[in-house]
């Protein structure tokens, strides 16, 4: 069928659109990196957009010689790793023994678990939840809370109630116990399913600054990103003391090769990396993701 | 042969064991269950318990058993504190802003890409629409505070470059520009992945009405406002009960990051901020609590009354 020059018209106006989504998407993270990238006085002198001027990885060499900073990407991995596998390994458990219809009580255990989608004690209840049981100041306050999801829950009991039933049956024939069935023939079938949750689970952990920032004072404890907004709001008030004085800003900046702005560029694409890494799995899986989410809603 | 436990049939019958019985028999299951049950009892059914402190004196060496109750007193404390209507406001405002600018966005980014036929074009904008998404809120605030700073930050030089401002502009402490830097951040984090599931809905649309539409002589604009929006409406307004449930959560993380300058207070203060200051900070527990659950209750009130409006109209979320 032939397109008439309206539509012809149309399509050149969708396309120059979405380009110029895509460039204003892309842009402030493609800018990001190449200030990390760039002398930090010769970024002050402006002009910096799409290519560094005057590379050097003096940023990077700084971040990494930071040991807080370092020390705050280490815990931010261990956070994501143990947060992760207990979170998924609890939430699916839970999940299988839902999944089972001769479960007694199932259908109030699962009123009570959908209540708490709709309802919450708020910010401050457990805030001092969290107070009374001790758990401020330890590693454990980012990974407990967390450990079981009910909206998790639920995705994996659809996904088990999909496996046919047949090849638990001849799994218990052989002798197996209902944990046997979970580990050896339940958990193996649910490859996707696990991959999907376990990538958007440690998306959470990695990217979640907010959890260490009222429970943890602990500057040893802090993940990255709590790190990096302490470093941000920092800057901010930096930037504010440089309108204050520009002149003495502007002689102390002429003596670094590194300032406050490449070197927290810098530890923000050192925060952003691993969720570059992922992202190509993420995306095979998180369409998947989305539309199970929006049918449960 | 088989376990009658393990069949629903085995339920039905007049001569089953007893539930106690039956219980012990399926331990095993039950260890699976109670103890994640357990865990939501804790960390969820206490701190709704615990909302009843905004009717005490929480007092944290007294207790929540210990405390004195108060009845209303937070609450009309709130209602005549003179921040109040500066919050409701804000939270009013900031959410409808949002809403009005944010809800459509992703459906016509969706409707766009539907018409690109270019595979390789339109997987490369998506893979860098949804990126944005998954960065955390403190990488995108510090990119808007490096798009935005007067220190030679991209938005200034290129205002400066084509000469509509001579002075670089301090975006991030002009009250007056706060709202749109809220908004504007929001669809740039969001837009990419809420159009996910209306791309999916318009691949739904039968192709058939297309072609008797075009053979009819309607054009692409026509074929979307006819045949498009109307075949997606349902999903429209599922996701659009859903986001005026979640009308009065303004924005917590975005506005604690991006409006820490004091000067913006009066333009940044919404509920959720305010509980955040006055009970983490100011450590005032049943104060917050109580403003807390005026939120609360507010969003459950918009939330019925959203679907009450879309039953009406012959959609509904129950």
């Amino acid at each position: 069928m032939k397109s008439s020059a309206g539509d012809r018209t149309l399509l050149a106006v969708v396309y120059a659109l979405l380009a110029v989504m895509a460039f204003i998407s892309f842009y402030p993270f493609w800018n990001a990196a190449v200030i990390s990238f760039n002398n930090g006085t010769d970024t002050m002198r402006g002009g910096i957009t799409f290519w560094p001027r005057h590379f050097t990885l003096e940023n990077y060499r700084v971040v990494f010689g930071d040991s807080r900073l370092i020390n705050g990407f280490l815990i931010s991995v261990l956070r994501t790793l143990v947060g992760t596998f207990v979170s998924i390994g609890a939430t699916a458990i839970f999940a299988y023994g839902m999944s089972k219809t001769e479960l007694i009580g199932r259908k109030s255990y699962m009123v009570f678990c959908i209540v708490t989608m709709y309802f919450s004690g708020g910010l401050i209840p457990t805030f001092l939840l969290i107070r009374s049981l001790d758990l401020f100041n330890t590693f454990w306050v980012m990974v407990i809370p967390g450990i079981i999801s009910v909206w998790n829950m639920i995705i994996f009991r659809t996904f088990f109630k999909s496996i046919p039933a047949g090849l638990e049956e001849s799994a218990r024939i052989d002798g197996c116990t209902n944990w046997g069935v979970l580990f050896r023939v339940v958990l193996p079938l649910s490859g996707p399913v696990i991959a999907t949750l376990s990538l958007f689970t440690s998306v959470y952990h990695w990217n979640d600054w907010f959890t260490p920032s009222i429970y943890i004072s602990n500057a040893d404890l802090l993940p990255i990103q709590t790190k990096l907004q302490q470093i941000l709001n920092s800057n901010i008030m930096s930037e504010q003391m440089a309108q204050l004085d520009a002149a003495a800003q502007g002689r102390m900046g002429r003596m670094k090769a590194v300032t406050t702005k490449s070197l927290s560029m810098a530890t923000m694409m050192v925060a952003t990396i691993p969720i570059l890494c992922v992202y190509p799995f993420l995306q095979k899986y998180f369409v998947k993701g989305v539309l199970v989410g929006s049918l449960k809603e | 042969m088989q376990n009658p436990a393990h069949t629903g049939l085995a339920e039905k019958k007049k001569d089953r064991p007893s539930l106690l019985k039956r219980f012990r028999k399926q331990w095993d299951l039950q260890l699976m269950v109670l103890p994640p049950l357990l865990f939501i009892l804790v960390f969820s059914y206490i701190p709704m318990y615990g909302v009843l402190m905004a009717f005490q004196d929480y007092s944290l060496f007294k207790g929540f058993s210990a405390s004195p109750w108060v009845g209303f007193k937070h609450f009309e404390m709130f209602f005549n504190a003179p921040e109040f209507w500066n919050v409701i406001r804000n939270t009013i405002v900031i959410s409808l802003l949002k809403l009005l600018i944010g809800f459509p966005a992703p459906i016509i980014l969706a409707l766009l890409l539907n018409e690109v036929r270019n595979p390789l074009f339109k997987r490369t904008v998506q893979t860098i629409s949804y990126l944005p998404h998954f960065l955390s809120w403190v990488i995108v605030a510090g990119f808007v505070m490096s798009m935005l700073s007067t220190e030679n930050g991209s938005v200034n030089m290129l205002l400066q470059n084509v000469h509509l401002v001579k002075e670089p502009i301090n975006f991030l402490a002009l009250p007056q520009y706060f709202w749109t830097i809220l908004v504007t951040t929001g669809v740039w984090k969001e837009i990419g992945f809420a159009s996910i599931v209306y791309l999916a809905a318009i691949a739904g649309v039968d192709p058939h009405m297309h072609e008797a539409a075009a053979m009819d002589g309607a054009g692409k604009l026509r074929q979307i406002f006819f045949i498009t929006l109307p075949a997606i409406m349902p999903v429209i307004i599922v996701f659009l009960i859903l986001d005026i449930g979640n009308l009065l959560s303004a924005g917590f993380e975005d506005i604690l990051l991006l409006g820490s300058n004091p000067v913006l207070r009066d333009v940044g203060d919404v509920l959720d901020t305010y509980v955040y200051r006055v009970g983490i900070q100011n450590s005032r527990y049943s104060y917050a609590t109580a403003a807390g659950l005026f939120k609360s209750l507010l969003g459950v009130l918009l939330l019925v009354g959203a679907n009450y409006a879309a039953r009406r109209s012959g959609n509904s979320l129950w």
